[in-house]
């Protein structure tokens, strides 16, 4: 017997990010929780960052996907803390962005930040070739989530999710 | 059947609720416990998350003017990344202040849907803004926004690690969050101002000019307002002095590899004792904020 708590959370599970759809939100890590009360399905969401875009697109789809199928009241509530952190995409989410031509986070840094005046040395695999041999081209891609890299054998250039 | 003669109605496709922006306002808060702490003053708290807000607004948009403007592609992408976390920072903290003090929120005619934090940023004056002038002043040639950026992220990296242990839940999520963006931001700057510093001889000299011409503006980012000190002795608030020597120790780090050194220039005073966190500014603002508040303004109903 699927609970109804279960079925909701099964429906918020499907929603997929508006910038990297090949991942629901709960593969990024954003679905925090999902909870029935009476008649209101509570889902809660965390942005990837503070200035995150996409957040009224998540809470529009949760609000649209969870109504479709038979819930009639849904409330979206965002979670501030704990900080979202890249190591929440799941081992599947990590799958599908490798899938789509993209490159996985590493493990985000903890403790103390100090300043790094060098630039930031990650060993990635071109998610095209497999080829060890990358370099970065900008920290900062398409999206505030993603630096742009380029395969130094293939000469495609690919997006890595950063770690944070 | 999609109507090619109109690109909106294939896109709203008869229900305007599928139609993610403009339709909506959300509260970036929806759903946070936003209960000022027990013993804290609602207005001072609201003061203090001006403060902060303010800076990240006022920076957001000097940073946003660089876009399409950058020297190339990869850094305008940046600019506007960073931008970005300093808005969403802004955001929050302006929508904190308004539930700490909705007196503070300007007033707007009866069922505008423009909410708290939008009301903020574009219906106040220029003081009522508590911004640092570091901030606002207008900007230079690429050199003055890697140093601009520099100061300021080295400043608030400080300041935000403290604020992530505040006793108010709100502010210290924002913080916590912020850490991690700003960690990024003072890396990028401190990476630039190394590479400008060991350029060219053109290069050299433009990072050694801004840096000259901001130095005055440096003080305000580690001086406390009361406002800061009264929240700091009640574990809410950081107070600014207290990150002064750490703030030091890293500028001196990049300065010792660029080989650059501290400029000796006294920092600008402020009118009557009064600078940015007091709404005292410079001409700048007031110029940024009229090209930034006008199209807002002339629609305060959020309907054209």
């Amino acid at each position: 017997m699927v609970s109804l708590r279960e079925r909701a959370a099964a429906v918020a599970g499907t929603v997929r990010d508006p910038e990297m759809p090949m991942l629901t939100l709960a593969d990024l890590g954003v679905l925090r929780d999902t909870q029935v009360d009476g008649e209101v399905v509570v889902v809660s969401i965390t942005p990837t960052y503070s200035g995150c875009p996409a957040m009224a697109t998540m809470r529009d789809d949760l609000v649209h996907r969870l109504t479709d199928a038979g819930f009639p009241r849904v409330e979206v509530r965002v979670v501030l803390s704990p900080a979202w952190s890249s190591d929440w995409i799941t081992e599947h989410g990590r799958a599908e962005l490798r899938a789509a031509g993209l490159s996985a986070p590493g493990p985000a840094k903890k403790g103390p930040v100090g300043l790094t005046l060098s630039p930031t040395r990650r060993a990635l695999t071109c998610p095209r070739c497999g080829s060890p041999r990358t370099e970065v081209i900008s920290e900062f891609g398409a999206t505030a989530c993603k630096a742009l890299y380029r395969c130094v054998d293939c000469f495609e250039p690919f997006d890595h999710v950063k770690e944070i | 059947m999609m109507n090619h003669d109109s690109v909106y109605d294939g896109l709203l496709g008869g229900d305007s609720s599928q139609w993610a922006f403009g339709t909506d306002f959300e509260d970036p808060l929806a759903g946070v416990d936003t209960t000022v702490p027990a013993g804290v003053d609602g207005g001072e708290l609201a003061a203090y998350c001006l403060m902060l807000g303010d800076d990240t607004l006022v920076l957001s948009q000097r940073l946003a003017e660089w876009c399409s403007r950058a020297p190339e592609l990869e850094e305008d992408i940046a600019l506007a990344n960073m931008a970005l976390d300093l808005l969403g920072q802004a955001r929050l903290l302006l929508a904190r202040a308004a539930a700490a003090d909705p007196a503070v929120v300007p007033v707007l005619p009866a069922g505008s849907p423009v909410p708290a934090e939008d009301a903020l940023a574009f219906f106040r004056e220029a003081g009522q803004f508590r911004n640092v002038r570091l901030a606002e002043v207008v900007n230079g040639d690429f050199a003055h926004v890697v140093v601009r950026l520099l100061l300021f992220s080295i400043a608030r990296l400080a300041v935000l690690q403290r604020l992530s242990g505040s006793g108010d839940a709100v502010l210290a999520a924002v913080a916590a969050k912020g850490v991690k963006e700003l960690t990024y931001h003072r890396d990028w700057a401190g990476r630039w101002f190394l590479t400008l510093a060991q350029g060219t001889d053109e290069s050299r000299k433009r990072l050694v000019s801004a840096l000259e011409q901001l130095w005055p503006l440096r003080d305000e980012l580690v001086t406390a307002h009361p406002v800061e000190l009264s929240l700091a002795a009640a574990g809410i608030g950081v107070d600014p002095a207290g990150v002064r020597d750490e703030t030091d120790a890293v500028l001196d780090q990049v300065l010792a590899v660029a080989e650059v050194d501290r400029p000796q220039r006294a920092p600008l005073a402020g009118i009557g004792g009064r600078t940015g966190r007091d709404g005292m500014h410079t001409e700048a603002l007031s110029r940024m904020l009229a090209e930034m508040q006008v199209v807002a303004r002339a629609h305060p109903s959020g309907r054209w």
